[in-house]
């Protein structure tokens, strides 16, 4: 199936447009098979996907409008083709566990519109493309955030939009830049992603192109100091929307990185990890010790994403295969992680009307079932050996050990951090006695939260026992990008951080 | 005595008249018919124009571009052919708003439409000559007959309205013929061309006289354009009229001053004249600064829309500012791109036009009115949304598009410093598209009532809705076949 990408991106669209004919008692149904089918297209193209090869696969080309070289380009390699499975992975569990009764049918299109977006972002290997499927991925979170969400929701749903919008304007005239150069060097306009990632460029265009793209990028992380909006959408946000907002949307802005600013500007990114390094300890130390002042759960894991997104871009700007490949490991695990965390602050949100710690303790008692799993995930988030962000977090933090000792270590404070919140988040809740009379009869995890939750469990171990079949392609990926930037790097201090080769094969 | 003039009819070269000359016949033709047999319908006069500006696209198709005729003041070049060929096309798009299920009493009347056809010929004549006093005569054509339009409406607010824009267009007028009397006292004549010519053989030697002839273009222009300082009259004369005119005037009448403003600017932009760029640039930073402030603070939908379109003037006048053929071709883009969003929008509004004020007491179109619509009407909602994110420029919607192409032009030229206040500004405009959005999607409805939204529809205003819907989400398509008509049109008159 040559392609198999367009019909991954337009057929959650399409079928979210018939599902406006759905009748609205069945449209939990529809888009439950959907997703599903959405899903296992994602899974076939995982298994027909040549993991030993480091470039594209799968790739389509249509000239949109060729006179100003924008084409309808796609393709995934490792690194994005399990984005891509984790998006319509998490849009299916997420569905599953879907508790809206208001305007279900509304929410059901938006989802599968949103996941056209998501899905879109990290198959486009166009420049345009990719910002239109980045700008539209806004719509959808925006309805969803201002229609569902708490008290606040409009003030947060805007802030949210008009953040990424307004970073993303500047990406998007760093993009008509690269483009122009493009054209003086070649002759040709293309806003070819692959192509761009050839044109080499002197090193201050380099930086001043990388701060537009980095601005765009970081705000969508979100990077310290442009981090405030997260809290305010997770805050207000129904279940379904923090779970895909944590768990895909916020990987757009990590997943750019890797594949636009660092091959496209090798030195510049060389030349600013120290900075982007700063920045991101900020956001893991700071927004951590945020994380323990919450009272409210789900801000505590609201912040505790942004303190492990602070060590994704670490990894990613380690500038070696290890710390590359840990950080787009850690963006699966952290999806994962974090979006059953939120998905479980649903389920106590559901039949509390609350999220206070202070309102809760002694859960494990009245939802043992519930305090398995939320035990679970707790650990899976402080990155636990054996669980899925364990692998990521160690690869991502001894990837930057390389780069810089100290703040490795000032870094790995996030481990500590993690688990003082964390757990102290889980005993609040969940242990000691049942104080409030209304905690007594709480209903335990019904079939289709069971269902989602234990999925998502399977998955956190599998992967945390045995990485190897998504590591593997990945790092594939990877390896290649690292040694294509070693060689595209001009300045000296470039070639030497820019690590190609892996410790072992320099002892062969 | 004076000798007898003798002129072949072969050097007049009648074909260049021809379009006008088949909207004005058409535009008398109707009052005639008027004359013959009084109270037909208004769907046979709305027809009768259709046709009309069909057989004045035919002659426009029919024209020669390079020709000059009619003692060399009709200059029939590509832009004065692409610029005629959205006069039309736009004008036939808004012409059927008018068969609305409500009735207003100005479409009853024929006058409405031969006063239509002749403001269409005046705008036709503007963007098809380079002299100076022929522009001037389009201009103030197309201008009475819009400001006869509007008062037509009959509201104590039209009445105002149409006061408003034609004291403006007077002092525009005003500022108009004391420019174009300076370039003429300057060069002794009125073809911008020759006065080119004059002006770069005398080596810009005036340059003081020269310059305070500049600032009255400017500021007649200006006018016409609503940039700011000069935009104070837009959002209350956008209110008074109805919306499809409204809709109308942001489209049509800006797109035959921009062609006059690329003629006149374009020349002393080319040549060295620095100040003009530097006082063009500061005008398109404010107009499109201050407009989308000023648009943030707006109660009404209408109010907003005009600023916003103000805000939009204000964007593409960047792009004659900037003066490369990418930019003169992303000019015309983008405003075809505006005219499927800007007429779609419109005529949303015009659909739910009440006779009387039922949310406000002095507001049409609050943005409480549209308060849960998506909850009443989903369909409406839906599309109504996809116009303001249109208009905001979230891609894959038209108006992206347009944006994308005028600010890659600015960072072709070295103007990324442009660019950027321009993505800045786009930024701006969001927010108050989107508290449309908000009212629409966000929040509760206050009243159950389906037909409020819906008052005046009917199927051609259904079909005209459905149509710029269709564009703007599909306008990717048609970017790439418009742009190469566009980009041959524009090199073909060298600009």
């Amino acid at each position: 199936m040559d392609h198999i990408l367009s019909v991954l991106v337009f057929f959650p669209a399409i079928a979210g447009l018939l599902g406006f004919v759905v009748s609205k008692e069945s449209i939990r149904a529809y888009g439950l098979s959907v997703a599903a089918i959405e899903f296992l297209l994602s899974l076939w193209l995982w298994f027909s996907f040549d993991g030993s090869y480091p470039g594209f696969q799968f790739v389509e080309v249509l000239p949109l409008i060729p006179s100003f070289g924008i084409n309808y380009y796609l393709g995934v390699d490792g690194i994005s083709l399990f984005i891509v499975v984790l998006s319509t992975f998490i849009t299916l569990v997420g569905m599953i566990a879907l508790s809206v009764e208001k305007d279900l049918k509304n929410m059901i299109i938006s989802l599968l519109f949103l996941e056209m977006t998501m899905v879109g972002v990290f198959v486009s290997l166009d420049a345009i493309v990719f910002y239109v499927f980045w700008e539209l991925s806004l719509v959808p979170m925006l309805y969803i955030i201002g229609a569902w969400g708490g008290n606040l929701r409009i003030y947060a749903a805007i802030k949210f939009f008009l953040y990424t919008f307004a970073g993303s304007l500047i990406m998007l005239v760093g993009m008509l830049v690269m483009a122009y150069l493009y054209h003086e060097a070649t002759g040709v306009w293309s806003f070819s992603i692959t192509e761009w990632h050839r044109l080499i460029l002197p090193e201050n265009y380099q930086i001043w192109l990388f701060i537009a793209f980095f601005i765009g990028l970081a705000i969508k992380v979100p990077m310290f100091p442009f981090h405030t909006w997260l809290p305010y959408a997770h805050g207000q946000a129904p279940t379904i929307g923090s779970v895909i907002l944590a768990a895909v949307l916020l990987k757009m802005g990590t997943y750019g990185l890797v594949r636009l600013p660092l091959p496209m500007f090798p030195d510049a990114s060389v030349y600013m990890i120290f900075p982007v390094a700063i920045l991101s300890l900020i956001m893991i130390i700071y927004t951590a010790m945020v994380a323990y002042a919450q009272e409210d759960m789900k801000q505590v894991i609201a912040y505790s994403s942004i303190s492990h997104m602070g060590v994704i871009v670490l990894g990613t700007f380690a500038m070696n295969p290890e710390g590359i490949t840990g950080s787009v490991f850690f963006m699966l695990s952290h999806g994962i992680v974090s979006g059953a965390l939120f998905m479980l602050v649903g389920v106590i949100y559901d039949r509390r009307h609350t999220k206070l710690m202070s309102e809760f303790g002694g859960l494990a008692h009245v939802m043992p079932r519930y305090g398995t799993i939320m035990g679970i995930m707790v650990m899976a988030s402080v990155g636990l050996p054996l669980t899925m962000s364990f692998v990521g977090e160690f690869l991502s933090l001894a990837g930057f050990y390389q780069v810089s000792h100290t703040m490795t270590i000032l870094a790995g404070t996030s481990i500590i951090l993690g688990a003082v919140y964390m757990l102290s988040l889980y005993k609040k809740s969940f242990f000691g006695e049942v104080t409030k009379e209304e905690n007594k009869n709480l209903k335990d995890l019904d079939g289709k939260e069971s269902m989602a939750l234990w999925t998502l469990v399977l998955v956190t171990v599998w992967l945390g026992v045995y990485p190897k079949p998504v590591l593997e392609p990945i790092n594939t990926s990877v390896e290649s990008l690292v040694s294509f930037m070693h060689k595209k790097a001009i300045t000296k201090e470039a070639k030497e951080v820019i690590k190609p080769k892996v410790i072992e094969r320099e002892a062969e | 005595m004076l000798e007898p003039i003798s002129v072949s009819m072969e050097s007049l070269n009648l074909g260049t008249l021809a379009p006008m000359l088949v909207a004005i016949a058409g535009g008398l033709g109707i009052l005639i018919i008027d004359l013959i047999k009084k109270d037909l319908d208004k769907t046979l006069y709305v027809m009768l124009s259709i046709l009309i500006l069909v057989v004045d696209l035919g002659a426009v198709f029919g024209q020669r571009i390079g020709d000059r005729g009619f003692f060399d003041v009709m200059l029939i070049d590509g832009i004065a052919v692409l610029s005629q060929i959205v006069i039309l096309a736009a004008s036939m798009l808004f012409i059927p708003l008018a068969l609305t299920s409500r009735r207003f009493h100005e479409f009853s009347y024929p006058e409405f439409f031969a006063l239509f056809l002749f403001m269409v010929a005046g705008f036709q004549f503007m963007v098809a000559s380079d002299n100076l006093i022929l522009i001037f005569v389009g201009l103030e054509t197309a201008s009475l007959a819009l400001y006869t339009l509007i008062a037509l409406h009959n509201r104590e607010r039209s009445f105002e309205a149409a006061i408003k824009y034609f004291v403006m267009g007077a002092l525009a007028a005003g500022f108009y013929v004391m420019g174009a009397m300076i370039f003429y006292a300057l060069t002794g004549s009125v073809e911008l061309y020759k006065i080119a010519e004059v002006l770069k053989a005398g080596d810009f030697a005036n340059m003081t006289i020269l310059l305070v002839g500049v600032s009255f273009m400017i500021a007649a222009l200006g006018f016409k354009l609503s940039m700011v300082p000069f935009h104070t009259w837009t959002p209350d004369v956008y209110e008074g009229a109805s919306a499809t005119l409204a809709g109308y005037m942001s489209v049509v009448p800006k797109i035959a001053g921009f062609v006059v403003a690329m003629r006149i600017f374009g020349f002393l932009i080319q040549s060295d004249v620095v100040w003009v760029r530097d006082v063009l640039y500061a005008a398109v930073v404010i107009t499109m600064t201050l407009a989308n402030i000023m648009a943030l603070v707006q109660h009404d939908v209408k109010r907003m829309l005009a600023f916003s379109s103000i805000s939009h003037a204000g964007f593409v006048m960047a792009a004659i500012m900037i003066g490369t053929t990418q930019a003169n071709s992303a000019l015309f883009l983008y405003w075809i791109m505006f005219l499927f969003t800007n007429l779609g929008a419109f005529a949303m509004l015009w659909v739910s036009r009440h006779k009387d004020k039922v949310w406000h007491d002095r507001f049409d179109h609050p943005y409480e009115k549209f308060s849960g619509m998506i909850q009443i009407k989903p369909v409406g909602a839906v599309i109504m949304a996809l116009f303001m994110l249109s208009l905001a420029g979230v891609p894959p919607f038209s108006l992206f598009w347009g944006k994308l192409y005028v600010m890659s032009a600015a960072v072709n030229s070295d103007y990324i410093v442009l660019a950027l206040i321009m993505a800045i500004n786009s930024a701006i405009s969001v927010y108050y598209y989107l508290k449309l959005i908000v009212y629409m999607f966000l929040k509760d409805p206050t009243q159950n009532e389906g037909t409020i939204y819906e008052q005046n529809t009917s199927k051609p205003l259904q079909t005209i809705i459905g149509f710029s819907a269709f564009m703007t989400v599909f306008a990717v398509v048609a970017v790439e076949p418009i742009l190469e008509i566009i980009t041959t049109y524009v090199q073909a008159s060298g600009f």
